[in-house]
């Protein structure tokens, strides 16, 4: 008996499990290859997965095996110029003298095990951990879905939707209410019928048997009557509409681009925007991106040019500040959307101005947001604006966060710590 | 024999076409007599082979990090083109499992139905070892047995629990086998239904063993001290799985499974040469008989012979492309080699095989596939006239000697040397070391004393056994001592946990 079998529409995801095991195993050297990869890759490069590396001698599966040395024969293919008793001179190979000194610790002949993780395991390994402050399904949006669910069970609707089992049921409940009271009398008279007959042979009592069953008679005749299944037994599904809430979230990107803010400042600044754009991404259905650039007076701008046009002058932070309020307050609605702010700069700020920064922020803005992050990148010495922003730390420390970046390699630490799980 | 019609002229296959071919072949491998199981035939994907591969032979395997390692590693590979994938993957089980790719053309499924369903297939049934080792019949179901136990027990004891005691089961796996006893068939339906039991009457010899009520003192004087074991045991599996003192019964269990699967794999260890080359064999003469029958035509046979030729290609030594004897080469020179010698005997075949020289090659072939494995097989045919068209020499590297010698070559003087140490090469008693369970301090601290006992002066691999050393510390939950051993000599000794003289050293 033969027989040909085309497997070719199962699943091809035997090893899935296994797969995710080794992911899982590893998970320490993937997270490192991963954090390093953010800090070296191009932002439009976030989206796609990474080559992970593990050292070989970290995943091997050790057995016994013979070490070099002793006495080892083998057998060769192709001999060319041999001939029996012939000496040849060992290759010069890392063998070294003795065997066991140099050639084992050093690891060399074992190859970094290197694979490839998808996108979405890159960015699992990149957010583990991490958790969005103050998350908040706000507002269900507009009233654009809706799914049906179910609802218990109705005595109405259509014959598509009868429940077989609930409307037997309770038919079977209903015949035996109606019947209840016949058919313990019928027990009765069987009974009774019984003990007549059974005397039957000493007197001859037929009427009163007559009378019995013909009482019996009628009694069957009646729980016969009752319908097995009536109009009323039916039940069927019950579904209901139920909106399906779509949580968004707008993010505010503001930064610097006064004439301080070199090159390389804006590019940390960028880092850090597109790990918090990725991360909301991941946690709201739909996002949403402002971008404002401030120097002396603020602008919304495209992302374009929010990271590439150049542009100098002085440094109003309150600017920013009263045109983020202003969009909020036209377009983004605090009771629909989930708002988050981030806002990069170097620690300059005009003079009088930061006390505008203060009010703005504890006033109109923070109670609005879910969480709004200052990002100082400088290595001098902090300036005004750190200082009324501490204050403003001390305000509202839930929703309110600061730190110092110096260089590129601080963004994503910076970034998991500003979002890191809060253990209760 | 009339010449037909050809199955087919085009290189793509289906499914009505593949059925067409395996019944001529196996009418073919009738008529010469082929004994197989019957035959399932599957077709798949190039993923599913990805799959299949990672699950090194096995069709369902229980789920571990090492496979999912091996998937990896097999589609990172795949992907650059570095490595072409298989053309099939043969499951010796009852009834037989191949897999085809889809991607294969007809000439390639032929050749691999002829190679895999009636070459190996044949020798899964036939050849002693297998009938010995493994149970064609039972082997699925155990397998569906383990996996099912294994996951329910990931489900109550935890994933990471299991895996570590299914890690160290693993780096012993090549010593849970008992190499002269015959193991009890399996018999996945005993296994559930006594599995319970098992655990009882497991844990009750286990407390037997370590039984710490003090025994009558009348016994005690007059006993000497006993070893436990009694003699060295070699599988040290089985030896942890009915004796480690801390082990759960469910870790027992575990310990088992390995075991089992380790079971079933080692007869293919073993017969690694004679098996590809007896499929080889078969597959080659099978295709050239269809051939001679006019089924299939010029271009499929040069299809068929250029892929044959590369999987039979064997490198010379000094060729960057040499990694050692191939043994698909090896095993199909020494087939045909065999069918020559019955057919076309010289004087010299005459004199080194009597008993084979002019009798009956499918005979002849048979009794061979059915009674040796690679050690035997070639200690008794491999033939003169072969070492020298393979030019085999063999080398004795020696450390004790300033450069490599040459010992014997394919001349008369060296045909019974090269033989004999090509023989040996493929002897796994030589290839692995010899470890054995020595001693148990059963009244003392319990720790484990093993044995290497060294072949040739081959000293053990110091940084993977003190890794080994690990895992079994874990399954026996006290000291772990291992001593390399030449003629009673103490060589090497390893101890886990580290003593603190070795930390100090």
């Amino acid at each position: 008996m033969n027989y040909i079998v085309d497997r070719r529409l199962n699943s091809k995801k035997k090893s899935t499990v296994n797969r995710q095991r080794f992911l899982r195993r590893y998970k320490h050297h993937i997270k490192k290859a991963v954090s390093d990869a953010v800090d070296k890759r191009s932002i439009t490069d976030m989206e796609k997965g990474e080559k992970v590396s593990i050292p070989g001698k970290d995943i091997s599966e050790p057995i016994f095996h013979h070490g070099s040395g002793g006495s080892n024969t083998r057998v060769h293919p192709g001999n060319d110029k041999f001939s029996q008793g012939d000496h040849i001179r060992r290759p010069q190979q890392p063998q070294g003298q003795g065997g066991n000194s140099g050639a084992s610790d050093s690891g060399d002949g074992m190859d970094d095990f290197a694979f490839q993780i998808t996108q979405e395991e890159f960015l699992n390994f990149l957010f583990e951990d991490l958790e969005l402050p103050n998350l908040i399904k706000r507002q269900l949006t507009g009233a654009d879905e809706f799914e049906f669910k179910r609802a218990g069970f109705s005595d109405e609707g259509s014959p598509g939707k009868i429940n077989i089992v609930r409307s037997l049921r309770s038919a079977n409940l209903r015949r035996i209410a109606l019947t209840g009271k016949k058919r313990k009398r019928v027990k009765i008279l069987l009974s009774e019928i019984e003990a007549l007959e059974s005397k039957n042979n000493e007197s001859h009592d037929d009427n009163e048997i007559q009378a019995l069953k013909k009482e019996l008679d009628e009694l069957q005749r009646k729980i016969k009557r009752v319908p097995w299944l009536d109009d009323f037994d039916l039940k069927y599904n019950l579904h209901a509409k139920h909106p399906v809430p779509s949580s968004r979230a707008v993010m505010f990107c503001i930064m610097d681009v006064s004439g301080s803010m070199d090159r390389q400042k804006k590019d940390i600044a960028k880092r850090f925007f597109l790990l918090l754009y990725l991360f909301l991404q991941r946690n709201y259905e739909r996002t949403e991106v402002v971008f404002i650039r401030h120097h002396t007076s603020a602008k919304e701008v495209s992302e374009q040019e929010f990271f590439y046009d150049r542009e100098t002058g002085g440094t109003i932070v309150s600017s920013s500040l009263h045109l983020m309020n202003e969009i909020l307050n036209e377009r983004y609605p605090a009771s629909q959307w989930n708002i988050y702010g981030a806002q990069a700069s170097d620690g300059d700020n005009w003079q009088d101005d930061s006390a505008n920064c203060y009010r703005v922020l504890t006033e109109q803005l923070l109670p609005k947001l879910q969480y709004f992050s200052y990002l100082e990148i400088t290595n001098r010495d902090h300036q005004d604006l750190w200082s009324t922003y501490e204050k403003v730390l001390q305000d509202f420390p839930k929703t309110f966060a600061m730190k110092q970046l110096v260089d590129a390699s601080d963004i994503y630490p910076v970034f998991r710590e500003l979002f890191q799980k809060k253990v209760q | 024999m009339t010449r037909g019609e050809p199955i087919s002229t085009e290189s793509e296959w289906t499914f009505e076409l593949l059925e067409r071919y395996n019944e001529e072949i196996a009418k073919i491998a009738k008529e010469f007599g082929l004994d197989t199981y019957p035959n399932q035939i599957e077709v798949i994907s190039s993923e599913q082979m990805m799959d299949a591969y990672s699950a090194v032979g096995m069709p369902i395997g229980y789920n571990h990090w090492s496979y999912g390692k091996q998937f990896l590693s097999v589609e990172q590979s795949y992907k650059r083109g570095q490595m072409g994938l298989a053309y099939e993957i043969v499951i010796n089980s009852d009834p037989c499992i191949a897999y085809l790719m889809e991607e294969n053309t007809m000439t390639m499924q032929a050749l691999v139905i002829a190679h895999a369903c009636y070459g190996h297939n044949s020798f899964f049934k036939g050849n002693y070892l297998f009938r010995t080792w493994t149970d064609a019949k039972s082997i699925i179901d155990y397998l569906v047995f383990a996996k099912n136990y294994i996951t329910k027990c990931e489900e109550r004891r935890g994933v990471d629990n299991v895996e570590a005691i299914l890690d160290s089961c693993h780096a012993i796996m090549n010593h849970g086998v008992d190499r002269y006893k015959r193991p009890y068939p399996l018999s996945p339906q005993e296994e559930r239904d006594r599995q319970q039991e098992r655990e009882l009457h497991l844990q009750k010899q286990v407390n037997d063993l370590w039984r710490t009520i003090p025994v009558s003192e009348s016994n005690d004087k007059d006993a000497t001290p006993k070893r436990f074991p009694k003699e060295p045991q070699e599988n040290l599996l089985y030896f942890i799985e009915k004796n480690a003192p801390l082990l759960k019964p469910w870790e027992r269990e575990i310990v088992r499974i390995v075991r089992k699967v380790a079971q079933y794999f080692y007869p293919q260890r073993q017969t690694q040469v004679m098996n590809e080359g007896w499929a080889c064999f078969w597959h080659h003469f099978i295709l050239n008989t269809l051939y001679d029958r006019g089924l299939v035509t010029e271009g499929f046979m040069i299809e068929f012979l250029k892929s044959h030729s590369g999987v039979v290609y064997q490198p010379p030594y000094n060729s960057q492309h040499f990694s050692g004897i191939n043994p698909y080469t090896l095993g199909f020179s020494m087939m045909t080699d065999i069918r020559r010698i019955c057919d076309n005997p010289t004087e010299e075949d005459k004199e080194w095989f009597p008993d084979i020289a002019g009798s009956e090659w499918s005979q002849t072939l048979d009794f061979a596939m059915r009674n040796f494995k690679d050690e035997s097989f070639i200690l008794q045919y491999l033939s003169p006239h072969l070492m020298r068209e393979l030019k085999l020499f063999a080398i004795l590297d020696d450390d004790e000697n300033e450069d490599i010698e040459v010992m014997a070559i394919h001349d008369d003087a060296g045909y019974r040397k090269v033989r004999e140490t090509l023989a040996a090469q493929y002897n796994i008693g030589n290839r692995e070391p010899n470890i054995q369970v020595y001693d148990v301090d059963i009244r003392g601290d319990r720790s484990l004393t093993l044995h290497h006992t060294r072949f040739n002066r081959k000293p053990l691999e110091e940084e993977s056994s003190c890794e080994v050393l690990k895992h079994i510390h874990r399954l026996w939950g006290f000291d772990v001592r291992l001593h390399s051993l030449q003629n009673n000599e103490l060589k090497q000794s390893f101890t886990c946990p580290p003593s603190i003289e070795d930390d100090q050293k």
